[in-house]
């Protein structure tokens, strides 16, 4: 066993479309340099299916439902540092367009009215989690401690932001490193 | 967490899967397992918030609908605009978006089958649940790990060298694709193809030593019958980004065949479930859910007649020789998925050797024509419909989306009760006996962010409750405590 103790990190996803965890796994041989230095508990990519106490919190994605906001939560209370993961965590970004419409609209759209629906009607027994009338991003939730910009971030952009929070540092992004390819 | 009712086991979320889901397990008065239902937790309303928006914004923001196969969201949102223009693109436009979808293809594929599926077949069903995961597998075997890593690399930079971007990128466009592709992109790929092919072997070879070993497992695992949908060619070959749609039976034989995807409102239909956001699709004229049928890699391999390609279809001849078609169990979709790698690695050299390939002439312009534009395709997980209606201005004023995994919803169901059938014991509950209903579902690698609806996650804790209420067993989930 290695004589330093891993930094713990747990990942989770709210609402949007995975693509920032992607662009994590886009780090490619990245990952057998990471896996030394990080251990991953709860996440999406791991059967780790509690969110323990950690050094790191990564969320990607936007608060849509009632679940979002309780896994984001409980994210905050076991990390030391919790990072916003690209645009829909920071902003709302895609997932926050339907706050143009009336939730009851955007629902009877896709279960009722769909020209390829027969007998539709809005899903809604306790097994489905309560959608939030508007879809925010996380930071109007909690306090978010260091975040990574772009839909998504390239690898590169989170391989400097991991390497600044294993130093101990927060990410700064500067013209020159904050970038969308 | 709270139980919708005493008898009843709930897996949350459900892991190493794309996007947002639990499983739950209802079992009767005597403890045994008398149905299991698969529940999809996010919604997002696409078909609704995209009404308004210029037709050309289509392709940018439906990407977004998923991270693992925006190219899929790309081609067919294209495809849908191209129909609204009412052009033909120019054949290199035609050739440079197969590329890309090829590219996908292989990284998509060699994900789910490394990163996801593997830690199970390597590592083993019952292994800790604290290293069941990629990274476990890069410490566990280092070699293969990093063969599924350099493999979905490989496709990851088909699509960045093709359409400038990983994730999301910007290439796709009405009437063609937006940037030719260089004689030195060209080569780049092309130097990177053996060691690729390379790693496709291995993942065949692997999973064929596994199926010698595990025969039973194999073939048994979460089977059933079912109808199957994919495009083919006209011949009756694979084919992804064209084609026409093809039905068969649990059989085999041919129900429907050549139908224009444009008509696909005839053929298919859906409806809802009070208990899941994805919706369920079923063959029309079959009604539900006697119409279910499957998708994806297995569905496309058991229609189709041959694949273009010679070393796959060898793959693909020698496969069917073992047993008679089609494959029933969900298990094969492994099988099929690492078929597919293979023709996606031979598809992309032929299209890089395609003369045409480095042509600048890419992309037709011309103003909307047509109310309406439907755009069909085969991505990895299935077959993908976007169905557009616009004013004469371009403005978008209704969608329609049937997505991949979407067609799999009754399959899947199907699947997670037929294994929790299988392995679930409830009153000597192991972990091990959920990860195999959870890795039912990994078979059709299911991309619920994809299902325009989808997402939760709680803390497992699942717990064995008694018709009094009073618990029998306990298990939680966590940092591989049991």
């Amino acid at each position: 066993m290695s004589d330093n103790p891993k930094i713990k990190v747990a990942t989770a996803w709210l609402g949007g479309c995975s693509g920032c965890h992607m662009s994590f796994l886009d780090l490619d041989e990245r990952l057998l340099d990471l896996a030394k230095l990080v251990e991953f508990t709860a996440s999406p990519i791991t059967d780790v299916k509690e969110i323990p106490e950690v050094d790191v919190g990564i969320v990607e994605g936007a608060v849509c439902n009632d679940e979002n906001e309780h896994v984001l939560r409980t994210m905050r209370a076991r990390c030391k540092v919790l990072v916003a993961l690209g645009d829909c965590a920071l902003t709302g970004n895609i997932p926050a367009l339907r706050n143009q419409q009336k939730l009851a609209d955007v629902l009877e759209r896709s279960y009722v009215e769909s020209e390829s629906t027969q007998a539709g009607d809005v899903p809604g027994a306790p097994e489905v989690p309560t959608l939030q009338t508007k879809v925010r991003p996380i930071q109007e939730f909690v306090k978010v401690d260091a975040h990574i910009p772009g839909c998504p971030p390239d690898a590169d952009a989170i391989w400097y932001a991991v390497t600044e929070l294993l130093a101990g540092r927060k990410p700064e992004w500067t013209p020159t490193n904050m970038r969308y390819d | 967490m709270t139980e919708p009712s005493a008898n009843t086991i709930t897996i949350n979320p459900v892991t190493r899967i794309e996007g947002h889901a639990k499983i739950t397990i209802h079992l009767d008065d005597a403890g045994d397992v008398a149905d299991a239902r698969f529940h999809v937790v996010e919604f997002r309303g696409f078909e609704k918030f995209c009404e308004g928006r210029f037709f050309a914004e289509m392709p940018q923001i439906t990407a977004r609908i998923c991270g693992i196969c925006p190219v899929s969201h790309l081609l067919a949102s294209a495809k849908a605009c191209d129909a609204i223009l009412g052009v033909e693109i120019p054949r290199p436009a035609k050739l440079l978006r197969e590329l890309f979808h090829m590219g996908q293809l292989t990284q998509s594929h060699a994900l789910s089958f490394f990163h996801l599926s593997a830690p199970d077949l390597l590592l083993g069903f019952d292994s800790d649940p604290a290293s069941r995961n990629i990274m476990g597998l890069i410490q566990q075997h280092p070699d293969i790990a990093k063969r599924g890593i350099r493999l979905r690399k490989f496709g990851q930079e088909v699509i960045k060298l093709t359409g400038g971007r990983k994730i999301h990128a910007d290439f796709t466009v009405p009437g063609g694709v937006n940037k030719a592709l260089t004689n030195a992109e060209r080569n780049e790929m092309l130097s990177g193809l053996p060691e690729a092919k390379d790693h496709a072997t291995f993942a065949l070879d692997l999973l064929k030593k596994y199926q010698e070993s595990h025969l039973e497992e194999v073939e048994e695992f979460a089977c059933f019958d079912s109808n199957f949908l994919g495009l083919v060619q006209p011949d009756g070959s694979l084919e992804h980004y064209d084609g026409r749609l093809r039905f068969c039976d649990t059989k085999g034989n041919v129900l429907q065949d050549q139908i224009d995807p444009a008509n696909y409102l005839d053929v298919i239909a859906e409806t809802t479930e009070d208990w899941s956001y994805l919706k369920f699709p079923f063959i029309k004229s079959l009604g539900y859910p006697d119409g279910m049928y499957r998708v994806g890699p297995l569905a496309r391999l058991n229609v189709v007649d041959r694949i273009s390609t010679p070393r796959a279809d060898a793959e693909l001849q020698a496969w069917r020789s073992q047993s008679v078609p089609p494959r029933r169990s969900s298990f094969y979709y492994h099988w099929a998925r690492l078929i597919e790698i293979v023709y996606a690695l031979e598809r992309i050299e032929e299209l890089l050797r395609d003369r045409d390939i480095c042509s600048a002439d890419t992309l037709v312009n011309a103003r909307p024509a047509h109310e309406q534009g439907i755009g069909v395709m085969e991505a990895p997980r299935g077959t993908l419909f976007h169905h557009y209606w616009v004013d004469e201005a371009g403005r978008v004023e209704k969608v329609n989306l049937i997505v991949a995994t979407g067609n799999n919803n009754l399959a899947m169901n199907r699947a997670v009760k037929s294994v929790a059938q299988k392995y679930v014991k409830s009153r000597q509950l192991q972990e091990g006996m959920l990860n195999r209903v959870e890795a039912a579902i990994r078979c059709y690698d299911p991309c619920l962010s994809c299902s325009t609806h989808a997402v939760g996650q709680m803390p497992i804790r699942v717990e064995l409750i008694d018709r009094d209420g009073s618990v029998l067993h306990t298990l939680v989930r966590d940092q591989g405590t049991m």
